[in-house]
């Protein structure tokens, strides 16, 4: 199973090496999105997490228990739907199918649920109608 | 000979009187199918269509009102995007395409084209501030060397949306052979054929609905931009002299229109600023074309269904930069509305770059407009090159 969360790190943990021990001790694989680390600040990873579905939910629980804030991010991934002209040019490189043509309407759908948060609709989309905030 | 005749002021007084019927391209194919060209020719008076995709070749002619001491600009800047300042003292020509004067470009490829000409003239057409800069070498009329100041376009005393070329009779589907990811106008193309994209309107775009322009010349009104517009000429590349179905329409490019319209009554939903990653930046343009019905052929002409209407997929990664003319095969726009296309047998999905929701949107609009006798039709004083390939 994979998914993609924000990992939100305070003042009191951003230094621990948290990461490592969900690959060590959860046989996780995970690939960094985004890193934004600001030392004695708050912090945050976008995080793609793969593995067992025992195991992930294991981890996520470890990351929790460390005072890190796990989001799925899904809910970050927006329509602008005021510029949203349902072109369509977006469903050309939406790997998930979260931005699908509905027929014979002929508009574009875009369903959160199915959203990975990769950002590839970001530049794809012309007018700029998605936007992906963390 | 035609059965039917009606001209565009008999229509008009129709029009005047709230008598005209008036349906959309999409409502037609339905009932010249029930009744019959000649039927239909008698009931219905105009039909209306519709496109909104990104259009190269727009722009605006801005006069910016004369500043304290006078300028002479000879270089302008829109929020950083340049604009063409050698026409006149204050007027200038902002191009679509024109990006920021700092912008990276695709220095790292594929840009992204955030802000150009076409952003402007959306900030414009919303009423927000656009900063101005105008440089000049001074005369002794115009003594200013530099003005800087932020407008609304309601400051401005004229702006003219003027675009060149517009409303492309018919287009290339893009498709890209070679084994990389390619960023071209015609979207993102993947490799090794993953996908095919298209940008009409197909059955309700404006020039497939004439295909021989017999209604459509010099002086025809058509929604542009949210409001009124004109053809006032045909667009740089028109070229009807492309291959031709039997039914008349156009098997690739085809006809274009020169159209202008005044901004200031223009809306930001129907003229958006669009950056096109690793290419540029343009302006969707809503433009909508009302076709009076003054005889059978023009019914016949105007039922025309996505499947009837063929378009070229072109190779971008090599045949399209190259200029070869090749094509790998004719597609219709039925199956590329569908969302799949056979290529050499092979299924490839289908990706539209124009919007044909919005495309309906602007036919229910004028078709609204005209049936509320709100808006009458223009009588052409000047027909298209073209025109005379109609045979009867
Ligand atoms: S590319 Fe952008 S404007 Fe077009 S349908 Fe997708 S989200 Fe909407
Ligand atoms: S971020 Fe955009 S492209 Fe990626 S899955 Fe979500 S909707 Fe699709």
């Amino acid at each position: 199973m994979k998914n993609t969360y924000v990992l939100h790190f305070d003042t009191t943990n951003y230094d621990k090496p948290i990461v490592y021990r969900l690959i060590r001790d959860y046989d996780l694989v995970f690939n960094i999105l985004k890193a934004v680390i600001l030392p004695k600040q708050e912090s945050y990873l976008v995080m793609e997490i793969d593995g067992d579905v025992r195991q992930l939910e294991l981890g996520l629980h470890y990351l929790q228990n460390q005072g890190v804030q796990v989001d799925p991010v899904t809910k970050n991934v927006h329509r602008n739907e005021e510029r949203c002209t349902h072109c369509g040019a977006c469903t050309a490189i939406c790997p998930t199918g979260a931005l699908a043509i509905e027929r014979p309407s002929m508009f574009v759908r875009f369903d959160p649920d199915k959203c990975s948060a990769c950002g590839l609709c970001v530049t794809a989309c012309p007018p700029r109608a998605m936007e992906v905030s963390f | 000979m035609a059965a039917v005749k009606k001209t565009i002021r008999e229509i008009n007084e129709r029009i005047r009187k709230g008598e005209a019927v008036v349906v959309t391209a999409e409502e037609m194919i339905g009932i010249v199918a029930d009744n019959g060209a000649e039927d239909a020719a008698r009931h219905v008076d105009v039909v209306t269509t519709g496109t909104f995709s990104p259009m190269c070749s727009s722009g605006a002619f801005l006069n910016l009102g004369h500043a304290k001491p006078r300028i002479r600009a000879s270089k302008v800047w829109l929020n950083n995007v340049p604009a063409c300042g050698g026409i006149a003292a204050v007027d200038l020509y902002l191009g679509a395409t024109e990006p920021t004067e700092d912008d990276p470009l695709n220095k790292v490829h594929p840009g992204e084209f955030r802000y150009g000409g076409g952003h402007v003239i959306e900030d414009l057409v919303a009423g927000r501030k656009v900063h101005v800069y105008l440089e000049s070498y001074g005369t002794a009329c115009y003594p200013n060397k530099v003005v800087e100041k932020d407008v609304v376009l309601a400051d401005l005393p004229q702006a003219i949306l003027c675009n060149p070329r517009n409303c492309y009779q018919n287009y290339n589907c893009g498709i890209n052979l070679s084994d990389r990811t390619i960023y071209t106008y015609m979207g993102i193309l993947r490799p090794n054929g993953g996908n095919v994209t298209f940008s009409s309107a197909g059955q309700l775009s404006p020039l497939l609905n004439d295909p021989y322009y017999r209604t459509i010349g010099l002086g025809t009104r058509i929604f542009l931009g949210g409001a009124e517009g004109y053809v006032t000429w045909y667009g740089t590349q028109h070229n009807p002299a492309v291959p031709r179905g039997e039914n008349g329409v156009v098997r690739g490019g085809g006809g274009t229109l020169f159209v202008m319209g005044d901004l200031k009554k223009m809306s930001p939903r129907w003229l958006m600023g669009v950056s096109i990653v690793g290419y540029g930046c343009s302006l969707a343009v809503g433009i909508g074309i009302p076709i009076p019905i003054i005889d059978e052929h023009m019914a016949r002409f105007t039922a025309v269904r996505d499947d009837d209407i063929f378009a070229p997929v072109v190779d971008y990664s090599y045949d399209y930069p190259m200029g070869t003319g090749n094509i790998v095969q004719e597609v219709s726009y039925g199956e590329l509305r569908r969302g799949t296309v056979q290529i050499n047998g092979r299924k490839v999905p289908a990706v539209p770059l124009s919007s044909y929701s919005r495309a309906r949107e602007i036919a229910e609009t004028l078709k609204t407009w005209i049936a509320n006798g709100m808006f009458t039709l223009g009588e052409p004083q000047m027909p298209l090159p073209g025109s005379e390939l109609f045979g009867g």
